[in-house]
């Protein structure tokens, strides 16, 4: 008996086979892969822009040395992205494009302001740290370009965490002022980052298919109680706290209970009216917009070394 | 605790501390692009080029801490205290440094600018014995040498390249032109320290300023005609501009003075 | 049967017409506007092969040699960079995957455990 295109598709994923990017796939599977390969570059693109905030403000050198290499990581992580997603047959331009008209999505963490030093910390801590807990399992996901790509932003994202975290540290070891900013960063930054791994399960409508095809390997939910046990932890290195009266140790269950999400600020954020969301747009639109003249002078000029050099071969 | 600058300190020291100036200050410039380049692959390029000159600028002001706390017995100095604790009449680097950067045009000769006449100083220092300059000037020689090749392309490029480029390219070289001359102009401590080699700065001159025409040529940009050079930075007397540039990096250090980051 | 089919490596537009190249570079897109993309392999030391660490896009070699460096060697992970545009990369077609790389399943006498020596025998 012959398997059906599909049958076999799902056959190679259950048995751990990479899919790639020549390989005969669902046109579903490429459409999911693109949007959410798509939505993650663009999450680290727009994601440079809350942190590049205060590249010019760092209080030491050598933090700003750091915080330069951290989001130029990011713009690598883009890139990288992007990549993956020019495998499955839309152009970066054309990604572009759906962000900013508003089409595709970015992690909504970035539309957060950035108000503080200690911001740098926070989203070092916790946003990279719901990012990392995110990515790491997309190391093995099904589709080969992005995996790869996966591994690679894993890799470089490491530091990212550690930085964030040392930046707090230091705060709270320092003066009465420092200590009250990095307690404030951490109630601004909480519940945002809890909220990156996106609605609850029950609400999430592309889990189910996409745990199938292994792009997701863990649901939403999973992955938020994973980063709000190990966060509960760590603040008491702080000595600061979370701010969620709720936020309890539940023997029981051996995870820590916590308090409501407010779903209703999640989805405003989402439909565009977060404290940055326009922006945030309005800033990459304006980059990309005042770079036309480079991108097209580069273009020109290649064509005309281009012409030269067959004008002297011929 | 500000630091002032002192013109009785050796010449070398001053000479780093220049050195750093530059170097921070062009990071400083650069580094406010991070985001916002006109495609991902050159904003991570700038971004690199900004991380070479924040090292450069660390190396130079950590080499000036050690050598002014021996001099004067003190443990003040650290590279955060000389660049988050002068103010403007008190930093030294070239004017062109802290121009401001309108359009991605501003950012390339800018560092086109410094990098090929920066790369000709450190060659120079690697030839006499000047110690720690000499070491530094040595690894930041090879940062420049990649910063002059990527910036030299790129001003081709964009001076070649389209009609609209052309324009935006002559505008901004008309604009930071006025400026270059400074470099090879030299300051009491600069004469000083190369009292030696005194024909340095006539060479200098003659070797960038034909690089320089050899490459505009080749962009199809004019050298603006000649006029009067604007100088000052190396006397602490500087644009309206640099003012704000160090409001902006000091912000944190002055509002929360001994802190700890 | 044609076995060899050229692929747009990345490139979806091209590969749905892949077999006539012609067509492709005669139907413009959105994507003329775009840089091309360039493959990237980074050598990571000597003595390695050049490996491929992923892709960018440039407007030229001199460009993607220097993007290639800015973007994937930030942390020392190379000596020596190889860029080639992208659609000058041809590459087996999946679809014939099996006549191309099943054949050599059953030779196995090319692989050197397939010969049962003396124990005795030294340097073989």
């Amino acid at each position: 008996m012959s398997y059906t295109p599909e049958q076999q598709f799902q056959h190679k994923i259950d048995q751990e086979i990479k899919i790639e990017p020549k390989d005969w796939m669902p046109e579903k599977y490429r459409q999911t892969l693109i949007r959410q390969i798509s939505q993650h570059a663009h999450s680290e693109v727009v994601g440079m822009l809350p942190e590049g905030n205060w590249i010019s403000r760092a209080p030491s050198l050598k933090r700003k040395a750091i915080l330069l290499a951290k989001v130029q990581d990011e713009a690598g992580h883009g890139l990288y992205l992007y990549s993956a997603a020019e495998t499955l047959g839309i152009t970066r331009d054309e990604m572009y494009h759906q962000l900013h008209t508003g089409k595709a999505k970015y992690s909504s963490i970035f539309n957060y302001p950035t108000l503080t030093w200690a911001d740098m910390g926070a989203i070092g801590w916790l946003v990279d740290g719901a990012a990392i807990m995110n990515q790491v399992p997309l190391c093995r996901t099904s589709y080969g370009p992005y995996a790869r790509a996966m591994v690679r932003v894993c890799k470089e994202e490491s530091f990212h965490q550690r930085q964030g975290f040392e930046i707090l540290l230091v705060l709270s070891q320092g003066t009465d002022e420092q200590k009250a900013m990095c307690q404030d960063a951490i109630n601004r930054w909480w519940w945002p980052s809890v909220m990156m791994f996106g609605p609850a399960d029950e609400a999430s409508p592309h889990t189910q298919q996409s745990m199938q095809w292994k792009i997701k390997r863990f649901t939403n939910d999973e992955l938020r109680q994973k980063f709000v046990d190990i966060c509960a932890e760590q603040v008491k290195t702080l000595g600061m706290t979370l701010p969620d009266p709720d936020l309890k140790w539940n023997e029981e269950k051996g995870h820590y209970d916590f308090g409501a999400i407010n779903w209703e600020e999640f989805w405003q954020v989402v439909a565009g009216n977060g404290p940055c969301n326009k922006e945030r747009l309005a800033t990459r639109q304006k980059a990309w917009n005042d770079g036309a003249w480079v991108r097209d002078a580069a273009t020109a000029h290649a064509a005309k070394k281009a012409a030269k050099h067959l004008h002297k071969v011929a | 605790m500000n630091i002032y600058w002192n013109q009785q300190w050796p010449a070398h020291i001053q000479y780093a501390l220049f050195l750093a100036d530059n170097a921070l200050i062009l990071a400083q410039q650069h580094s406010k692009w991070c985001g916002k380049g006109p495609i991902l692959e050159q904003d991570i390029a700038l971004s690199n080029i900004a991380l070479d000159y924040l090292g450069q600028a660390r190396n130079f002001y950590q080499l000036a801490a050690e050598e002014l706390n021996q001099l004067e017995g003190v443990q003040f100095y650290t590279e955060d205290s000389l660049a988050y604790h002068r103010t403007d009449r008190n930093f030294v680097n070239l004017l062109l440094t802290e121009l401001e950067q309108p359009n991605w045009g501003h950012c390339v000769l800018k560092t086109f600018l410094y990098s090929s006449f920066a790369s000709l100083v450190f060659q120079k220092l690697m030839h006499i014995q000047a110690g720690e300059l000499t070491a530094i000037a040595e690894k930041s020689n090879k940062e420049l040498a990649y910063h002059k090749r990527w910036s030299q392309d790129w001003v081709i490029r964009l001076g070649d390249g389209t009609a609209e480029s052309n324009t935006i390219m002559q505008q901004a070289l008309n604009q930071i032109w006025p400026y270059a001359g400074e470099c090879f102009i030299p300051a009491n401590f600069e004469t000083v320290f190369w009292q030696n080699h005194p024909s340095f700065f006539h060479e200098l001159e003659k070797e960038w300023m034909d690089y320089l025409q050899t490459i505009f040529t080749e962009a199809t940009l004019q050298l603006p005609a000649k006029q009067a050079w604007q100088t000052g930075g190396k006397q602490g007397i500087h644009t309206e501009q640099m003012g704000y540039v160090l409001a902006e990096m000091q912000y944190l250090q002055r509002t929360y003075p001994n802190s700890v980051w | 049967m044609q076995l060899i089919k050229q692929f747009f490596y990345g490139d979806y537009d091209a590969m749905k017409v892949a077999g006539n190249p012609a067509d492709a570079a005669a139907t413009p897109s959105v994507a003329t506007q775009e840089w091309p993309i360039w493959e990237v392999f980074v050598r990571s030391k000597q003595g390695l092969d050049h490996k491929h660490v992923g892709s960018l896009h440039a407007a030229d070699a001199a460009m993607a040699i220097e993007n290639a460096r800015d973007v994937y060697t930030r942390r020392q992970e190379g000596i020596s960079i190889w860029v080639v545009e992208s659609k000058y990369i041809h590459a087996t077609n999946p679809d014939e995957a099996e006549s191309l790389y099943e054949p050599a399943a059953d030779k196995v006498y090319r692989h050197p455990t397939f010969y049962e020596l003396p124990i005795e025998l030294k340097h073989i």
